[in-house]
């Protein structure tokens, strides 16, 4: 049991953890928390099913696209969503906003792809039982996405470019940086992480509408316990509540599972309401 | 006091005037609902009823959204919670079967609970967490009455609760329903016109300026969230009877987004606009029966546009009062000397002691080792180059830092560090460098923000419009009427503050801070911004204050203001006292001159 509650909660984690970090991609050059994190995942697992499983393309092929899709709608959230309602950042008309995108493209989703969850193929075709493809697919998804951030920040002009709108925004601006390319290119990538959390957990989560709003939750999660712009806060955090819901989920059953995952949401929130690894508030007066 | 007493024949006339054309459009609503079962058929009935049930539970839940500004959109959670309790107790599933109009308002009592839990996250975390947290909850309550098969029945469902003659028919249960709907709308708005609805607005818009009112935001949050969340157990109740049976697939997330989408179409802090927007929403899918699917999908769109295109929802469009114009050359001419009618001579003797306040922000010494006193019936300036520690000063005095050293003393009694909602009881009120003024609300409500903490009802006695919560009201209103002529701005009281000039906030500002009464008064820069006929009536104000006892500490850049009207002056510089003195030693003082003043 204990092999089967690390194997699912590390492959559960590493999708929360990947759409922690799409919230904070969003978040680093907007300030913003977007609801249509979750459903970027979702789209994931949709469009890779669609792509290869109704359409019959290659694997390969059908993840690029699936990538390519979630960066559009990457890019929509920024342009419909984000863009119309930074200037008033201080009235939160994000939530709304992004809440309205998040729920038209759910709605979508059920109407055209169906309420039904449809099944995702096997991609590779390595391993069984708790080695099963579908266990250490995200778990290796999410090592190479965190890899290529890091090489992204550190090592490339333009991440350094994120790093510093994300610091500070308007210092940035007056280097002459293009904060509102950097903006939309951010939107892609978070876009871009979506998706491969939802490609490759579309072996677990299968291809379903529903997942949209239920990673929401769950992959903001660890952005709560981490602290809102945190990657390592968010990884360490999506593990973290991976491993804890799919123990409680075999301990003491599903919907107790929930319970305490929202149990631990709530507490920890008013035990650290910056996160385990958040930094100090703003001066407000 | 007695200005305040001597006019209330005519404040309740002003108050009959101002309110019957407010109570119309719900009278009207009212009248059309009491009709309608005669001019429609039974399909009609199921409408009004629906649309009744969802506004007891959007009634409670337009506080939090609308009025504290807290987004809840996972609010179909308590109408689940509210309809399987109803039913359970009802069917007697766990305990021996209850009658229906008993097991209400224990549903209404799990449902207060759970309104807290899920909104204990916005006591501390502002919007995104609260919503993740209603959504969360929204998620586990359905997955819950899914796998809880003994008690809820699971997937198969459980039958809702049937009510006694005379509410068994299709109409006798819509006028039960449209009877609780109008009892939310009175309690609601009951609310919403007293101190706590006012309190509301404040913590939502001017969060540190209600802190200094000695607003405490947990209490005002958890009375509205239980508030809100029996009521919407109440709803909840409602909905199964009129289901006739309930499965976890009757509590979609749509209809959250339609409770949620209804209170942003209203507009903020209004009630007829949310109420009309329920009304409008339930009808909607009705007439557009093809695009039933896309209801959702409608919604969102719907959403999307208020908040891009008009965020103030049907209660900015119904405004009317401001649209018109206001006269552009007005200028403000307080009077000081009617402070002695509004304001009681400060019963004085303490004197607020600073010994020794050290305060850092990193590596910066913002405050070192200063002491200070002001004493009762003096004005005291502070004055310094910027960045020196003058706002720092006042914000150590009036709670929202905690000095790392030293202390401060209110007469023999230590005043704690940090707690900026306990100043107010301890008769410190302020000012801010930039006015922290309601926009949306009447310079009136604005002003009456200050005395919040002398009211003396408390929420169920506001709830329910008992005698106590009109007597707050009618001396909280006249006092502030009181005080806006003072400071000379009563024509504008009706006025919503966003459409005031900056020097007019500024004196709607000490209007606030002088409602408590103050003994210590903080003006922080008063008089930025205002032309120099302005500042001359400041100072005559400013000194009529004091000369009503209470102690000011006035931080300011006008030296001549300072120097006009200060019985003693502290110069500050990087934190630390240069100087002090009398303003004829200091306006000699070498340092100072060579530091701040020039020449």
């Amino acid at each position: 049991m204990l092999a089967s509650i690390l194997a699912s909660g590390l492959a559960a984690g590493a999708i929360y953890a990947l759409v922690g970090v799409t919230y904070n991609t969003m978040f680093s050059t907007s300030r913003v928390m977007s609801f249509t994190s979750g459903q970027l995942a979702m789209l994931g697992g949709v469009f890779g099913s669609m792509f290869t499983l109704k359409l019959g393309m290659p694997a390969v092929a059908g993840f690029l696209l699936t990538l390519a899709g979630c960066a559009i709608i990457g890019i929509i959230t920024e342009y419909v969503a984000v863009r119309p309602v930074l200037k008033s950042l201080d009235q939160h008309l994000y939530v709304l906003s992004t809440l309205a995108l998040a729920l038209m493209i759910q709605q979508v989703a059920a109407i055209k792809w169906g309420t039904e969850p449809q099944p995702f193929p096997r991609l590779i075709g390595w391993g069984s039982g708790v080695f099963d493809e579908k266990f250490w697919l995200p778990v290796v998804a999410c090592a190479i996405t965190i890899t290529g951030l890091e090489y992204l920040y550190r090592r490339t002009l333009v991440g350094r470019a994120f790093l510093a709108i994300a610091e500070d925004n308007f210092a940035a601006r007056a280097l002459g940086l293009p904060e509102r390319n950097l903006r939309v290119a951010s939107y892609a990538l978070a876009g871009i992480i979506g998706g491969v959390a939802g490609f490759s957990g579309g072996e677990l989560l299968l291809a379903f509408f529903a997942n949209g709003a239920l990673l929401n939750f769950y992959g903001f999660v660890p952005v709560a316990l981490g602290g809102l712009g945190n990657n390592r806060g968010a990884i360490v955090g999506g593990f973290a509540l991976g491993l804890f819901q799919q123990a409680a989920n075999f301990l003491v059953g599903g919907i107790f599972s929930s319970v305490a995952v929202f149990t631990l949401f709530i507490v920890v929130l008013l035990a650290a309401p910056q996160g385990l690894f958040g930094a100090a508030t703003a001066r407000r007066v | 006091m007695t200005a305040v007493t001597a006019s209330p024949t005519r404040s309740e006339r002003h108050a009959v005037r101002v309110v019957l054309p407010q109570l119309a459009p719900f009278l009207a609503i009212l009248a059309v609902a009491m009709l309608l079962p005669f001019v429609s058929n039974d399909y009609w009935a199921l409408i009004g009823t629906r649309a009744a049930i969802y506004w007891v539970l959007v009634s409670g839940l337009n506080l939090i959204v609308g009025f504290a500004g807290h987004l809840a959109i996972g609010y179909v959670a308590l109408l689940t919670l509210g309809a399987y309790t109803t039913s359970v107790l009802v069917a007697g599933n766990v305990t021996p079967p209850l009658p229906v109009f008993l097991a209400l308002p224990v549903a209404a009592s799990v449902g207060a609970v759970f309104g807290v839990i899920v909104g204990l996250p916005a006591l501390r975390l502002r919007t995104f967490y609260f919503a993740m947290s209603t959504l969360g909850f929204a998620t586990i309550v359905t997955q819950i009455a899914l796998a809880w098969q003994s008690v809820t029945g699971g997937g198969i469902g459980i039958s809702g609760p049937e009510f006694p003659a005379p509410f068994n028919t299709a109409w006798g249960y819509y006028y039960l329903c449209i009877g609780f709907a109008a009892i939310c709308t009175w309690m609601s708005a009951n609310v919403a016109r007293s101190r706590f609805g006012r309190a509301l607005i404040a913590v939502r818009d001017a969060e540190v300026a209600a802190e200094s009112a000695g607003i405490s935001k947990p209490r005002m949050l958890i009375a509205i969230f239980l508030l809100a969340g029996a009521l919407a157990a109440v709803a909840g109740g409602l909905f199964a009877s009129l289901q006739t049976y309930i499965t976890p697939d009757a509590f979609t997330f749509d209809l959250s987004i339609l409770f949620f989408i209804a209170i942003l179409i209203g507009g903020r802090g209004s009630i007829l606009g949310p109420m009309l927007g329920t009304i409008i929403l339930t009808i909607l899918p009705e007439i557009a029966a093809p695009l039933a699917a896309w209801s959702t999908f409608l919604y969102a769109v719907l959403l999307l546009l208020i908040v891009l295109v008009m965020p103030g929802g049907i209660a900015a469009l119904l405004d009317f009062r401001n649209r018109r114009p206001l006269a552009s050359n007005r200028a403000i001419v307080p009077r000081p000397s009617a402070l002695a009618g509004a304001m009681r001579a400060s019963a004085g003797g303490r004197t607020l002691r600073l010994r020794g306040i050290s305060l850092s922000f990193g590596n910066v010494r913002a405050i070192d080792n200063l002491d200070l006193d002001v004493a009762p019936g003096q004005i005291h300036g502070l004055i310094g180059p910027n960045g020196s520690g003058k706002t720092t000063t006042l914000n150590v005095i009036s709670g929202y830092y905690a000095a790392k050293a030293g202390t401060m003393t209110l007469g023999d009694d230590p005043l704690p560090p940090g707690l900026p909602t306990l100043r107010a009881n301890n008769g410190i009120a302020r000012t801010f460098q930039t006015p922290r003024v309601i926009g949306e609300a009447s310079v009136l409500a604005n002003v009456m923000i200050g005395g919040t903490i002398e009211g003396r009802a408390s929420f169920v006695e506001a709830l329910l419009a008992l005698p106590r919560n009109a007597r707050d009201e009618r001396s909280c209103a006249a006092k502030a009427r009181a005080l806006l002529e003072i400071v000379g701005l009563e024509t504008l009281a009706d006025i919503r503050a966003d459409r005031l000039q900056h020097s007019e906030l500024r004196f709607i500002e000490i209007a606030r801070a002088l409602m408590l009464e103050p003994d210590f008064l903080l003006l922080d820069e008063p008089a930025a911004g205002l032309s120099s006929d302005e500042i001359e009536r400041l100072a005559a104000l400013i000194r009529a204050i004091s000369a009503r006892g209470a102690g000011v500490l006035l931080v300011e850049h006008h030296a001549d203001l300072i120097f006009e009207i200060c019985d003693q002056v502290t110069v500050l510089n990087l934190g630390r006292t240069l100087a002090a003195g009398t303003p004829a030693e200091i306006r000699i003082h070498k340092e100072v001159v060579s530091a701040y003043l020039g020449g």
